[in-house]
């Protein structure tokens, strides 16, 4: 058996809590209640620390960090809120629409998207950085599948959910920075995938419309990725 | 209390967001004693007065024509408002800036031309490199997003700005929809 992980002490918004030291700010903030915007983590997959919505601060580092990816310390100080903070998370939803071609109004996820109930969350109504307008390829060779690499916010919940859940290491990110996009394989269209078992776990993760299903448009592409808290359950009950 | 002067454009948009504007059905009659429409699609006037007080617009910034008319606006407007997607993001009048202007007419007014052939260029305003939303062009003091904002946001809006206040846009409409 493992040793019990030791309990930490720190503070959060003026508020104390414990939290166990294996645990993330943001677990820790959570289960406590405390609000962290997130757009990449996802509850029952590993962090990616992509998105950069759920930047802190922490007493003592000018530096913000990733509540997702940070883990708790003895006698730490986090503020989840403050000016700074709004300022760059704006920043962050406003970048990510900037960066590829998000046209809500003819978009499969009107409505039921992440990153559009993110943007209104957070008061952005109005992007100041002028848009890129990418040229990007829309893979439709999947039977049942679409990947829309223009509304692609590249969180990597789709990598992971392939790698960690399904087991079949589909997904990949391929090139670095603004060139960053997904790959399925070796770079090949997803229809030609042998490894892809056509599970539709990546599409029910997506945040955005980046990954839907064919038949399924408007009302009918709601997401629902709460299968994975069901799996991770059952696993643990397993073990 | 002198009325507010009020001026609707329409610049490179569906019209979608003047139809939601009229949507406000009764409660444009509520608002109405205390606005003159001096210029809009909806209404005859032929020339922008020199004052306007609230200019609403609806639109991206497409053409020469468009830039031309903005910037008359803007000048002559003491709040400008960015009406609907199109004129906030650039919406999907902007989906044709992944492709150069050249190309884009070739495919609409020769490939899938069954008829007559040729671009057009005669008395026709010319488009510009990239469709722009407003606030590249312009600055912009209330942003409206929305595909189209609903009556009830723009009755909001309105009623908010005639009384002198700013409206909290935030809580009243997002990208989209
Ligand atoms: S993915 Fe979301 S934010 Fe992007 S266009 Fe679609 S609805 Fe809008
Ligand atoms: S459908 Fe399943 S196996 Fe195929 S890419 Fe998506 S998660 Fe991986
Ligand atoms: S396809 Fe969807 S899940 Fe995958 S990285 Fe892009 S936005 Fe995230
Ligand atoms: S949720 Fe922490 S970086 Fe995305």
């Amino acid at each position: 058996m493992n040793p019990a992980p030791s309990v930490k002490t720190l503070m959060i918004d003026g508020k104390d809590v414990s939290a166990r030291a294996d645990q993330s700010i943001l677990d820790a903030a959570r289960e406590n209640a405390i609000p962290i915007p997130t757009l990449c983590h996802l509850d029952g997959l590993s962090e990616a620390g992509a998105c950069r919505l759920c930047l802190v601060e922490l007493k003592g580092t000018p530096r913000l960090q990733p509540a997702c990816v940070t883990l708790v310390e003895e006698g730490m100080e986090v503020t989840t809120q403050s000016p700074r903070l709004e300022k760059y998370r704006r920043m962050v939803v406003e970048l990510l629409f900037a960066e590829r071609n998000h046209v809500c109004s003819v978009c499969v996820s009107n409505n039921m998207c992440e990153l559009q109930d993110m943007a209104k969350q957070l008061g952005v109504t109005h992007v100041r950085f002028p848009y890129r307008y990418p040229r990007l390829p829309v893979d439709t060779t999947h039977e049942r599948f679409t990947m829309d690499h223009n509304r692609c916010i590249l969180c990597t919940r789709c990598v992971r959910v392939c790698t960690e859940i399904e087991g079949a290491h589909t997904w990949g990110v391929f090139g670095r920075g603004v060139d960053a996009h997904l790959i399925t394989d070796l770079d090949i269209p997803w229809g030609t995938s042998d490894t892809c078992t056509s599970c539709g776990k990546c599409v029910q993760v997506c945040p955005t419309g980046a990954l839907f299903e064919k038949s399924k448009v408007g009302m009918q592409s709601q997401k629902n990725p709460d299968f994975l808290n069901y799996l991770n359950e059952m696993r643990e009950i397993e073990r | 209390m002198s009325k507010a002067t009020l001026a609707t454009i329409w610049l490179d948009g569906c019209s979608g967001c003047h139809m939601s504007l009229l949507d406000m059905d009764e409660r444009l009659i509520e608002l109405s004693p205390q606005f003159e429409l001096v210029y809009s699609p909806l209404v005859d006037a032929k020339v922008l007065p020199r004052n306007v007080d609230v200019a609403l617009v609806e639109g991206s910034v497409s053409s020469d024509e468009d830039e031309h008319k903005i910037r008359l606006i803007r000048s002559r407007a003491r709040i400008l408002v960015s009406l609907g997607d199109c004129a906030v993001t650039g919406n999907v009048p902007a989906m044709r800036n992944s492709f150069p202007v050249d190309a884009l007419l070739h495919r609409v007014y020769i490939e899938n031309a069954t008829l007559q052939q040729q671009v057009p260029t005669e008395r026709l305003p010319v488009l510009l490199k990239r469709v722009r939303p407003v606030h590249e062009v312009v600055t912009v003091d209330v942003f409206v997003p929305g595909c189209p904002p609903s009556a009830d946001t723009i009755y909001s809006v309105l009623k908010e700005l005639l009384a002198g206040r700013v409206p909290d846009i935030a809580a009243l409409s997002r990208f989209g929809i």
